[in-house]
């Protein structure tokens, strides 16, 4: 879908001095990238209902979709297929873009959630909320992935700058890496010392979408809701900060207020997201990078984009899943890793300066 | 090379004793020259090399002791040697020589491996994060033998070869993607940690593919366990490690020079290229064979080189130490989680991967202060 076939530096479209026709015409090419990417999302969560272990006409699903018959078809599509689809949709666009404001907040183009620990914090909060507390209900569960992704990701960030040297890229990628180490061995020794525990944090377990029901959907909603919201009202902001603390500062920005309400909005989607539907790695990484091939570096654009393909890649992956995995199933977070990793090495690979 | 080894020939001593090392000083060779009479063969005895690796062996010893002597049966020293030598009772003959030995042999050798393997690699990409668990190979080990468990149901062997295959092919293609830009820096990490997640992706999916059973046991064997190793694992890893040891032992003084850089080790006469494949290979091929008998454990390959050039102080690569270290740490962390958390059985992967990722962090806060990155 290659609706925007300008040069990805993004030069002249937000150039002030640029003629006004030509800066209407690209605005409008894309509001048509994104109306196309909401169709492309719209064919792919039908998909997604659609496919499956169970083969359903595509007649019958459609009409069981809008009228629910009690049939078997209706009862997998209506139980299973749809809050499935939903919650992919939902974690998609946390992921997204907690990923894009990562990227923007940390003038990082490596950063990720999972990468930087975030992820693995809010599963550690959730074993030990499993664990140690006796918490069983997914609503308790979000309190604590909120909790331990933000813990997570402030440690990785005091680690990553710790001393005199800045904080590069590569260096909080390899202090996001020991506190993943720590964490999961953690995870691992609770687990497998409490048989109970590791029962209940089976189904929670690595990035799925399936087994959840409509229930997690609502539960996360709001807490995904006002993350959306908050990322969204801070594009300006970010867009200001792209140059630089002073240089944002000069333009009128309130830098201490812009980072804390976007590490907030990080912390809020992520931890939602993960609360949901486990760790699922590298969408954060990928969609970001692919948005900004297609509309260059304005955070406006940018951030509205990372929240359409997010859920895409997303749902597609689970239903890539469902079909490579018959009659089984490959789970989501494996997918999108599979799909993402590559993505990363290009990048370190080519290691110019990022144009964030 | 710093090995603290005694010649076998009647040696006298001779004077040539370099500056003390310190901290800030610029590296000054130091120690003794050992020479046999002849002068054939010389060897640079350091005290400080001699102290730490009797430290060592000392350890070592009251490790295996401990190891053969606790546990839910208790028993004394008199009883675990009469084990050993094959004129025990029954029941101690069980417990020494079917449950507690191999269990011991097999960490120790696998310490030693990963120990060497680490040392090595970081030798080579001069890097202290430059260790096979860090840049992925040993999870792509991991791989290999998760596809001859899972795929193939393959005997040890053949899960050995499968890891080694495994191993060599995550090497080969990290070494690919950061060609051209050197092996250095944070850039062959970085890389390295990106593979490293799409292997563990690999690995997941491996074990959603295998029987419940299996996935259980898989998953322990994924973070690295010594549980339930009897002779078979031992002997596998005894041989590749009688093997493989010598073999880094004997190019550890190429190591070391290449270690120097390109152009000093070629003029000192060092085929640069042929030595690093070479050592590439052994480093690899240990990392290999210890993932394949335990699963991959962190921290070992990481770690115990670095702490043992900085007991010694050595200006290079000090191979001894480091295997030896190496067997100390991994069998002192079996030892822990069997005692410490017992009755449970926790595997040795949990503990090594807690306190390697607390190390990492440590390393990158004193990195940062010497603003070396």
């Amino acid at each position: 879908m290659l609706v925007e076939a300008q040069a990805p530096s993004g030069s002249g479209a937000d150039d002030p001095a640029a003629p006004p026709t030509r800066r209407a015409a690209v605005a409008a090419l894309r509001s048509l990238g994104l109306l196309v990417a909401l169709g492309v999302l719209v064919l792919i969560a039908l998909l997604s209902v659609w496919v499956g272990t169970r083969d359903i006409p595509f007649t019958s699903t459609w009409s069981v979709l809008w009228r629910p018959d009690g049939s078997d078809a209706a009862v997998i599509i209506h139980d299973y297929r749809i809050p499935r689809t939903l919650l992919g949709l939902l974690v998609g666009m946390a992921l997204g873009l907690s990923g894009a404001l990562m990227q923007a907040l940390t003038r990082n183009p490596l950063a990720d959630p999972g990468l930087l620990g975030v992820s693995l914090g809010a599963s550690t909060g959730v074993v030990v909320a499993i664990a140690f507390l006796g918490v069983g209900s997914a609503l308790g569960y979000v309190w604590f992935a909120f909790i331990g992704a933000a813990v997570a990701s402030v440690v990785v960030h005091l680690l990553g700058s710790a001393g005199r040297a800045p904080a590069t890229p590569d260096r909080l990628v390899v202090a996001g890496a020991a506190v993943t180490a720590v964490l999961y061995a953690f995870n691992s020794a609770v687990l497998l010392l409490d048989p109970r525990a590791f029962d209940k944090f089976r189904f929670w377990t690595v990035g799925a979408l399936a087994g959840r029901d409509l229930g997690i959907v609502q539960v996360v909603l709001p807490f995904v809701v006002v993350g959306l919201v908050t990322a969204l009202a801070l594009a300006p902001s970010l867009n200001a900060l792209a140059m630089g603390d002073q240089l944002g500062r000069a333009l009128g920005v309130n830098v201490g207020r812009t980072r804390a309400l976007g590490a907030l909005s990080v912390m809020l989607l992520c931890g939602a997201a993960t609360a949901a539907a486990g760790p699922i790695g590298f969408v954060g990484l990928v969609v970001p990078h692919v948005a900004r091939f297609f509309v260059g570096p304005d955070q406006r654009w940018l951030l509205a984009y990372s929240m359409l393909l997010a859920p895409i890649l997303v749902i597609g992956a689970d239903t890539l899943g469902r079909v490579i995995g018959a009659p089984g199933e490959v789970q989501v977070g494996i997918v999108t890793a599979f799909l993402g990793a590559p993505l990363f090495l290009a990048l370190c690979r080519r290691r110019k300066p990022a144009t964030l | 090379m710093s090995a603290a080894r005694k010649a076998g020939a009647p040696a006298t001593a001779t004077t040539g004793r370099g500056a003390p090392v310190g901290a800030t000083k610029p590296r000054v060779v130091s120690g003794r020259v050992v020479r046999t009479r002849g002068g054939r063969v010389s060897l640079r005895v350091q005290g400080r090399a001699l102290a730490v690796t009797s430290v060592l062996v000392v350890a070592l010893v009251v490790i295996t002791g401990v190891t053969l002597t606790t546990g839910d049966f208790e028993l004394s020293v008199g009883e675990v040697l009469r084990a050993l030598a094959g004129n025990g009772s029954g029941g101690a003959d069980f417990i020494v020589n079917t449950l507690r030995m191999p269990r011991l042999v097999t960490a120790l050798c696998v310490g030693a491996a990963l120990a060497v393997s680490g040392a090595v690699l970081q030798s080579l990409t001069r890097n202290a994060l430059g260790s096979p668990d860090i840049i992925g190979f040993t999870n792509g080990s991991a791989t290999g033998a998760l596809v001859v468990i899972v795929v193939f149901h393959g005997s040890m062997t053949q899960i050995a070869v499968g890891a080694l295959i495994g191993g060599l092919a995550t090497a080969v293609v990290v070494y690919l993607l950061v060609f051209g830009g050197g092996m250095q820096g944070f850039r062959l990490v970085v890389m390295g940690i990106g593979v490293s997640a799409l292997l563990l992706a690999v690995n997941s999916y491996l074990i959603t593919r295998a029987s419940w059973q299996e996935a259980l046991e898989a998953q322990a064997w994924l973070i690295g366990s010594l549980g339930n190793r009897g002779w078979d694992h031992a002997i596998a890893i005894g041989v590749a490690v009688a093997v493989l040891l010598p073999l880094a032992f004997g190019l550890a003084g190429r190591l070391s020079m290449v270690e120097m850089g390109d152009d000093t080790a070629t003029a000192l006469g060092v085929d640069v290229a042929r030595s690093r494949v070479a050592l590439l290979f052994v480093s690899v091929a240990l990392a290999a064979f210890g993932t394949a008998v335990t699963g991959p454990i962190w921290f070992i390959a990481l770690a115990a080189p670095q702490v043992a050039r900085k007991l010694i102080r050595s200006p290079g690569p000090g191979l001894v130490p480091a295997a030896l270290m190496g067997a100390v740490m991994l069998a002192g962390s079996d030892l822990a989680v069997q005692r410490v958390f017992s009755p449970a059985l926790l595997p040795v992967g949990t503990a090594t991967g807690t306190i390697g990722g607390l190390y990492l962090i440590w390393l990158l806060v004193t990195e940062s202060r010497k603003s070396r990155v």
